[in-house]
């Protein structure tokens, strides 16, 4: 297939790196779609996780947010909320959390809550959600975001999900049992983190991307791996899941009363 | 048995200026109607409780009743940010409101301990996160066990909790289905509970006996209110209005706009028009 979106390559990049044993905390917008993707494709029995307590969902179509019906109907099980944080999230269940980003450093970590000063925002962001602790209590951590120079920063105006912190071995040093990112997937490129300094480097360009285009993009200056790769490009299979996906999804959330 | 009245007086009755409330409901069952009756009623200065704000509370702090927020996520779901209550932070408008911010996780386990007795809630969590330094209610005690330092923060133990519940059965027994978010938690942990039902049954026989059940001794009032938890939706009732989501980050991106739509579908409105605006959802 040659005739795909930055966009698609994005969520499909990120679907290959999940699999059937996976448990995954998905966060909303671009990891959902790359989540399912994922157990739609060579990853069927991966457990979706979204933190309004649907414990091994599988959508028809995308939710539009993290508490659609949809996901309930699906569930193996619909637990309260404390639950899912307590038992599931706190006791070490999930292996992968899949995080979004406003801003995201370097070092992985996260600021989704606001841009300027707190005190006196320029925005006011949504804020952290589930994510501070998604960040900390999972096994790893994947971040899907398009590249942009405002959300690729030297500097995050606000810690809301730590990530490497400064880098090195700064999660251990708070105490901080689980890897933290290890894998952010951009329209781009995907990124792995050096194993000692953590600072993410490019490890793979999707095709027709070019070097510079990854830097323009991005607030810092870029490290690329040694042995660059181009990431394969999607399958005719990936490509009609993902569109097929969309399709549902845009058709499925048309309907209510107030259009 | 408990209490069965109308809307307007579960309000009046059990909510007053300058109370702690939590209107709670994750995405599903959120109590709109009763929310908007306690705008209609004018009740003002309250302390709003909440894990997602979303549109009940972006209209609450938007018509200049709320002086405090304390949240975890204030965003309209799915669709994208809360208009008034940045307004509000951004530029005090209509007036200036008190924040304070958390994570879920901590939220959740506040609910918990509320609900538990407990002054504080205990978990691990905000590990080299942001918001303990600008929330001083984030703080941390070591474990007399193990030596690990956890996360600490007061319970929440709201005046009022307000919840939407699918039925109550004619003795006042209340029952939730679905996502059950942290409504049991949160009228557990409150002073008075008042709760906005879909439908009212003679009884509960014949259902799963491990279904989410609020006894009717722990309920205050109970109104029946069918549809009123639309835009959001009830299992089993109807599905969530995704198009009035949308509509509404367009009526809350413009001051008069809200005002407009504030005054004909919210004050000059009764909760009888939820049932209308729900069917064929």
């Amino acid at each position: 297939m040659s005739d795909f979106t930055s966009t698609e390559m994005m969520t499909i990049a990120a679907a290959r790196a999940l699999s059937s044993k996976d448990v995954c905390f998905v966060g909303i917008g671009a990891p959902s779609a790359a989540c399912n993707v994922a157990r739609l494709t060579h990853a069927p029995g991966i457990t979706l996780i979204y933190e309004s307590g649907t414990i091994g969902t599988a959508p028809d179509v995308l939710p539009l947010s993290i508490g659609d019906g949809e996901l309930c109907e699906t569930a193996v099980t619909t637990v309260s909320v404390p639950e899912m944080f307590r038992y599931w999230l706190q006791g070490g269940r999930i292996s992968i959390g899949f995080l979004g980003a406003a801003q995201v450093d370097r070092f992985g970590n996260i600021n989704t809550t606001v841009i300027g000063d707190y005190a006196k925002p320029k925005v006011r962001l949504p804020g952290g959600g589930g994510a501070p602790e998604i960040a900390t209590s999972c096994g790893e951590i994947f971040i899907t975001l398009k590249q942009a120079t405002r959300s690729m920063v030297e500097k995050i105006d606000f810690f809301t999900s730590f990530g490497h912190g400064d880098g090195g071995d700064h999660r251990e040093r708070l105490g901080i049992k689980t890897k933290g990112p290890t894998l952010m997937i951009t329209d781009l490129a995907i990124w792995k983190p050096d194993p000692v300094t953590k600072e993410f480097t490019v490890v793979s360009l999707h095709k027709g991307v070019t070097r510079e285009m990854v830097q323009e993009t991005c607030g810092w200056t870029v490290k690329f791996a040694d042995d660059l790769a181009e990431t394969p490009e999607p399958t005719e299979l990936e490509l009609k899941t993902l569109r097929d996906l969309n399709e549902r999804t845009r058709i499925a959330h048309s309907g209510g009363k107030a259009a | 048995m408990a209490n069965f009245v109308p809307l307007s007086q579960a309000i009046s009755e059990n909510l007053h200026d300058g109370d702690t409330v939590a209107f709670e409901g994750f995405t599903h069952l959120i109590p709109h109607a009763a929310a908007h009756e306690a705008i209609r009623q004018g009740i003002k200065d309250l302390t709003l409780i909440r894990m997602t704000p979303d549109i009940i509370y972006d209209q609450i702090i938007g018509m200049g009743l709320a002086k405090k927020v304390v949240f975890s996520y204030a965003g309209n779901p799915g669709v994208g940010l809360l208009r008034r209550m940045r307004d509000a932070i951004e530029n005090q408008y209509p007036r200036a409101i008190e924040t304070v911010e958390h994570s879920h996780a901590a939220m959740a386990n506040a609910y918990e301990a509320g609900a538990s007795g407990l002054p504080m809630a205990v978990f691990r969590g905000y590990k080299g996160a942001d918001l303990p330094k600008v929330n001083p209610n984030i703080k941390s005690v070591t474990c007399p066990f193990t030596g690990e330092e956890l996360a600490a923060i007061p319970s929440h133990r709201p005046d009022v909790a307000v919840i939407h519940a699918q039925k109550a059965n004619e003795r006042g027994d209340v029952l939730i289905e679905g996502i059950i978010g942290v409504q049991k938690e949160a009228a557990l942990a409150a002073k008075r509970v008042v709760v906005t039902v879909e439908e009212v049954v003679p009884d509960f026989k014949g259902l799963h006996p491990n279904l989410t059940v609020l006894p009717h001794w722990t309920m205050t009032a109970i109104s029946v209110v069918p549809g009123g938890a639309h835009p959001s939706y009830a299992h089993g009732y109807y599905a969530r209005d995704n198009a009035a989501y949308l509509e509404w980050d367009k009526v809350s991106a413009d001051r008069e706009l809200f005002s407009e739509w504030m005054k004909t579908n919210v004050l000059d409105a009764a909760p009888e028009v939820f049932a209308e605006r729900v069917k064929g959802l």
